[in-house]
């Protein structure tokens, strides 16, 4: 009678589905790599450097979409404060990054650059440990979970909701920001980290590395993807979803707001770590500047232009967007802003479901049509 | 905290009737031996000065069905929200059969004790199937770990479509409930409130918008759950009140006006007063 969990977690996705997350990550595992390594950079079907890094960094931001789809399109709850838990991942894992580049700093230190430049004599208590990629990777989960959990917890306690909520976390991501700028709390101050030379002693930016990297966010998309599908279709999906519609109706009926929320509240935090930590070594550098107010404001618009509430929305709106802010901050970098604020306003009132709630409402159409 | 509530309940030794053996100052156990199955004693709630329940005393005992009635304002939602946790009192008892202090619990803690309420305007879950509205009330361990590996038995499928056929959809049972006419909103209503099998229903309004024949048949339906459930109703429809019988209690000004049956009640000067005399 009981299904075990393997097969529920299966059962998440249909057939088409799998079919379809099949074909990603063989492109991703198979076929971007050898596009990379053996075709020759003067032919067409050669895919740079340049592009392993720009895919690689929107399906970063891909990750982190999906995780506020989940507090946000299933849970109801808006955070403006999702960059936080970003860089707080990505700062666990960029502290093994510089451990990492050893004596071979400016100053051939065993201390990071920053350090010497401030006149340390030794590490700070809290880098403890940085040289160890275990607990590196235990960090980049932990924290967020923590400062999530802590800060959900007496959010969520003293029902803060709506728009308070929202004001809330955006204040919590910029007080992290200005904390982060200072040199004397141990990260770098505004410059961060950055020049990262290995991980596991191989050089960070050599082709195979940048694949291992590549590969691996592909993978934890995916994965992340199978587990929010099980996630969202469980039982407990349909309480956040009731949540998200009717509260009090909730706690009348016997369940407790509370814990859903902050369960739903630390995984998307997790999440967000994750995708901080991959991002980091894709792109070289962590600084406070992701923690600005902007950058989490900006996550919301991805997933409110793909579509809240389905999962691959968030996905499509984190690629639409990034897509559209490289090329124009390459050609018209002045607008950038004008354009994303238009397409923010634009989705609110003419697409309330986003790209994902358009092309349902055309295949309608045309299904009526024949 | 919920879990010491949900397992008492259930975890009574064999053999015993559960409830002559139950000491009295456990709370979290429901002792119905008096015959009371609420009790409220000198409640007083006042917002900003304003006396919403002005030292409001009522008995309902096990099995019945009480109607409330009154002018707006008289505080009938009010009582409702002491009741459910919603709103504490400034003063006096709230209790649950003999142990359980109503005023020392939250509103999910009291809902798993066994009081379900039904709110005047029908909240269910518009975007979940009426199936699904009608699993999510269901009584069963509602922790989110649970939650998370819940699997539906077969059991549990047929005690959901035996709800449904009861409120009469059973045809219904796979669109979302926001489709749903009103009248059918509120009967999903009820049946969400016995899913939770509670001891003590209340309902607010239940019949709002229904018509004359959806209202009948509420009245034969909650006339069949008097006697395993205890149900107290907030009602204007006086043909409803009747078809109910059973005890009629009057608010006014957050205080009980007058007690009997509907007859008694109508003919009450001060009742009359009351309705008519401004």
């Amino acid at each position: 009678m009981r299904k075990p969990l393997t097969v529920r977690i299966l059962s998440a996705l249909d057939s088409k589905q799998w079919l379809a997350l099949g074909i990603f990550l063989a492109l991703a595992l198979v076929a971007v790599p050898v596009l990379h390594l053996a075709v020759p950079e003067e032919s067409a079907f050669h895919v740079s450097t340049y592009m392993i890094t720009l895919i690689g960094k929107i399906m970063c931001y891909a990750l982190v979409a999906v995780a506020m789809d989940l507090i946000w399109g299933y849970g109801g709850i808006l955070s403006l404060g999702h960059g936080l838990f970003f860089a707080l991942g990505g700062y666990a894992f960029g502290m093994y990054l510089m451990r990492q580049i050893g004596r071979d700093g400016s100053y051939q230190s065993d201390l990071p650059d920053f350090m010497v430049f401030l006149d340390w004599k030794e590490l700070p208590w809290f880098w403890i440990g940085s040289d160890q990629i275990g607990w590196s990777l235990f960090l980049v989960v932990a924290v967020p979970a923590v400062v999530a959990f802590v800060f959900g917890y007496f959010a969520f306690r003293s029902r803060i909701k709506g728009v308070y909520f929202s004001i809330i976390t955006q204040a919590l991501t910029y007080a992290a920001m200005l904390l982060f700028f200072r040199n004397e709390t141990g990260f770098g101050g505004n410059n961060g980290f950055t020049d990262f030379k290995r991980i596991l002693g191989f050089p960070i930016t050599s082709s195979e590395m940048r694949l291992v990297l590549f590969g691996l966010t592909a993978v934890m998309l995916a994965a992340t993807l199978v587990f929010s599908a099980w996630l969202v279709k469980s039982k407990f999906g349909r309480v956040l979803t009731a949540i998200r519609d009717a509260e009090s109706r909730v706690m009348f009926i016997g369940y407790n707001p509370l814990w859903y929320k902050l369960t739903i509240w630390v995984i998307s935090a997790v999440l967000c770590g994750i995708a901080g930590a991959l991002y980091v070594p894709l792109v070289g550098i962590i600084n406070p500047s992701e923690m600005s107010p902007a950058n989490s404001i900006e996550i919301a618009i991805w997933v409110a232009v793909g579509g809240r509430g389905t999962l691959i929305g968030p996905i499509i709106g984190a690629f639409v967007v990034n897509l559209a802010k490289s090329w124009f901050t390459v050609s018209f970098p002045e607008y950038w802003l004008f354009f994303l604020g238009l397409l923010f306003i634009v989705v609110t009132l003419l697409l309330p479901q986003g790209l994902v709630g358009l092309w349902k409402k055309v295949m309608k159409k045309e299904g009526a049509a024949a | 905290m919920n879990a010491t509530v949900a397992t008492t309940l259930d975890d009574r030794p064999e053999g015993s009737d559960g409830i002559e053996q139950m000491g009295h100052l456990v709370t979290g156990e429901l002792d119905l031996s008096h015959g009371v199955a609420l009790y409220l004693e000198d409640i007083t709630v006042s917002f900003d000065g304003f006396k919403a329940l002005n030292n409001l005393n009522l008995e309902i005992n096990a099995g019945e069905l009480r109607c409330i009635i009154g002018p707006n304002g008289a505080g009938k939602t009010t009582m409702m929200d002491v009741i459910t946790g919603k709103t504490r009192p400034d003063s006096g008892k709230a209790f649950f059969g003999q142990t359980i202090d109503l005023t020392r619990l939250t509103e999910p803690e009291i809902a798993h004790v066994g009081i379900g309420r039904k709110f005047q305007k029908p909240t269910i879950f518009e975007q979940h199937t009426v199936f699904e509205n009608l699993e999510l009330a269901m009584k069963t361990d509602k922790r989110v770990w649970k939650s998370l590996m819940a699997w539906l038995t077969g059991d549990e499928r047929d005690r959901i479509a035996e709800t449904l056929k009861m409120i009469r959809l059973n045809g219904e049972a796979d669109r979302p409930a926001g489709l749903l006419s009103h009248g059918q909103k509120q009967w999903l209503e009820i049946g969400m409130l016995l899913m939770q099998e509670p001891k003590l229903l209340l309902l607010d309004e239940p019949v709002a918008g229904m018509t004359d024949d959806e209202t009948m048949r509420t009245a034969e339906l909650f006339v069949s759950l008097a006697g395993k459930h205890s149900l107290v109703v907030v009602e204007h429809d006086m043909a409803f009140v009747e078809k109910l019988g059973g005890l009629v209690t009057v608010l006014h000004e957050g205080s009980v006006l007058a007690e009997g049956d509907l007859a008694t009640v109508q003919n009450d000067q001060r009742v009359i007063e009351v309705y008519l005399g401004r």
